[in-house]
This record gives structure tokens, C-alpha cells and sequence, in this order.
């Protein structure tokens, strides 16, 4: 199953990407995503990242073929 | 009424000065307002470990951006008794002494146009994703964090 994921600001500066399509186990959850992206690429100050799916901010959710998933380091407008 | 419709709230670089001077010419013909308030966002030079800041680039995720822009002008609009509201953010660089921010809000009153001009600065700085890298004087950056 596919997923779109977008890193942005500092994430994708550490990533070294802005997007990616990754292929995922049915049933994972965004958080289990989160967890395994901030693994892969350490991911620095995990703990203030946070994920949005198909725009919306929320890790508690299933994915589903499709999703886009937003990796957001703490935001910083203005 | 154009406070349901979603407005385009990125600009490519600084917000002009000019941009101001004609919002503001283009609420003259408005006469139920009384009161405008205005807020500049405008890039400070920090120094940083002996380093000065000369610009910031700003980048977003701006679908999700868009969206939440809308969110806040709806929420805004049932909770303050304005006329009209106007955002414009920068995308970009935006070198300093530059605006990367202008929020315009209008009503018959003082209090409602300064309260709401208020509330949709401290939301977007809130909510918005939007990012940051504040370049220095020797092109090595850092990402900047809202305070």
C-alpha cells in the first residue's frame, strides 16, 4: 500500500527530501509511521514533530492507500 | 459575501509597502467602517552567536496553509463583529527591514478591528505551517522558531 509522505523545514533539510512515496504495511498507524521516518532519517526534537494526514493534524488514524502524510516541525509564520 | 470565500494569502517575496497604502485606499468607498487595524510583520536582524540575520526564506505546506488561513477567517468572523480582514505572508526571501506579514482588519469600532487584528496574528503564528530559515550575513542559516 502507498502513501505520499512531505517533509518540510528543517525535516526535509535533514531527510534530504521534501516527498517521498513509501510502500507500507496495511493497518500501520501514522504514529508507527512517525516513529519509523524519524528512525530512518534522525529526525531531530522528535518530540515537537507533528503529522498531519490528508491535512489534517492527527497521528491516531490508520492509513490508508493514498494518504498524504505531513511530517511538521513546530511552525514558525509571522 | 467575500468573507466565505477563500482568499489567496501567500505572496512571492516581501509585502510591498504600496500593498498597505492601497488596502487602505480600497476601504475608502467602505463607510460603515469606522476603524482599521494593522499589523507589519517586518524581518529583525538577530544576531546570533556573533552572526547577524539578513533574511529569512520562507516556505510552507500550502495546501494545509490555505486551509487553516480559511479555518481562522471563519473562526474570526463568528467571533468579532468585522467588516472585512485581509492576510498577506510571505513566501520566499524576504530580506530584513522587509514585511513578510501584513494582517488588515476592519469594523465600525476601534476594539473589534484591534481585537480581531490581534487573534489572527497570535493564530497564524499558532497554526499555520509555515517555516522559516534565517539566513546570516555569511550564508549558513538556522530555522527560525516563533517565541
Amino acid at each position: 500500500m502507498k502513501v505520499t509522505v512531505k517533509y518540510f523545514g528543517i525535516i526535509a533539510e535533514t531527510a534530504g527530501k521534501k516527498e517521498e512515496i513509501l510502500d507500507v504495511t496495511q493497518g500501520m498507524s501514522a504514529s508507527e509511521l512517525k516513529a519509523r521516518q524519524i528512525k530512518t532519517y534522525q529526525i531531530p526534537e522528535a518530540e515537537s514533530v507533528q503529522l498531519a494526514v490528508n491535512r489534517d493534524l492527527n497521528t491516531e488514524v490508520e492509513l490508508k492507500e493514498g494518504d498524504e502524510v505531513a511530517f511538521l516541525p513546530p511552525f514558525a509564520g509571522g | 459575501m467575500d468573507k466565505k470565500k477563500p482568499k489567496k494569502v501567500f505572496v512571492q517575496g516581501a509585502v510591498p509597502p504600496e500593498k498597505i497604502a492601497q488596502s487602505i485606499a480600497n476601504h475608502q468607498s467602505k463607510t460603515n467602517i469606522g476603524a482599521h487595524s494593522i499589523f507589519l510583520g517586518q524581518i529583525r536582524a538577530d544576531e546570533v552567536n556573533g552572526k547577524t540575520v539578513s533574511a529569512i526564506d520562507y516556505s510552507a505546506y500550502e495546501e494545509m496553509a490555505e486551509d487553516v488561513f480559511h479555518e481562522i477567517r471563519e473562526a474570526a468572523f463568528s467571533e468579532f463583529d468585522i467588516t472585512c480582514a485581509h492576510i498577506y505572508h510571505s513566501l520566499g526571501k524576504v530580506k530584513t527591514g522587509e514585511l513578510c506579514l501584513f494582517v488588515f482588519t476592519s469594523s465600525a469600532h476601534r476594539k473589534i478591528a484591534i481585537d480581531a487584528c490581534n487573534y489572527f496574528v497570535e493564530e497564524i503564528k499558532a497554526k499555520v505551517p509555515i517555516y522559516g530559515k534565517e539566513i546570516f550575513g555569511d550564508e549558513t542559516h538556522q530555522w527560525k522558531k516563533n517565541s
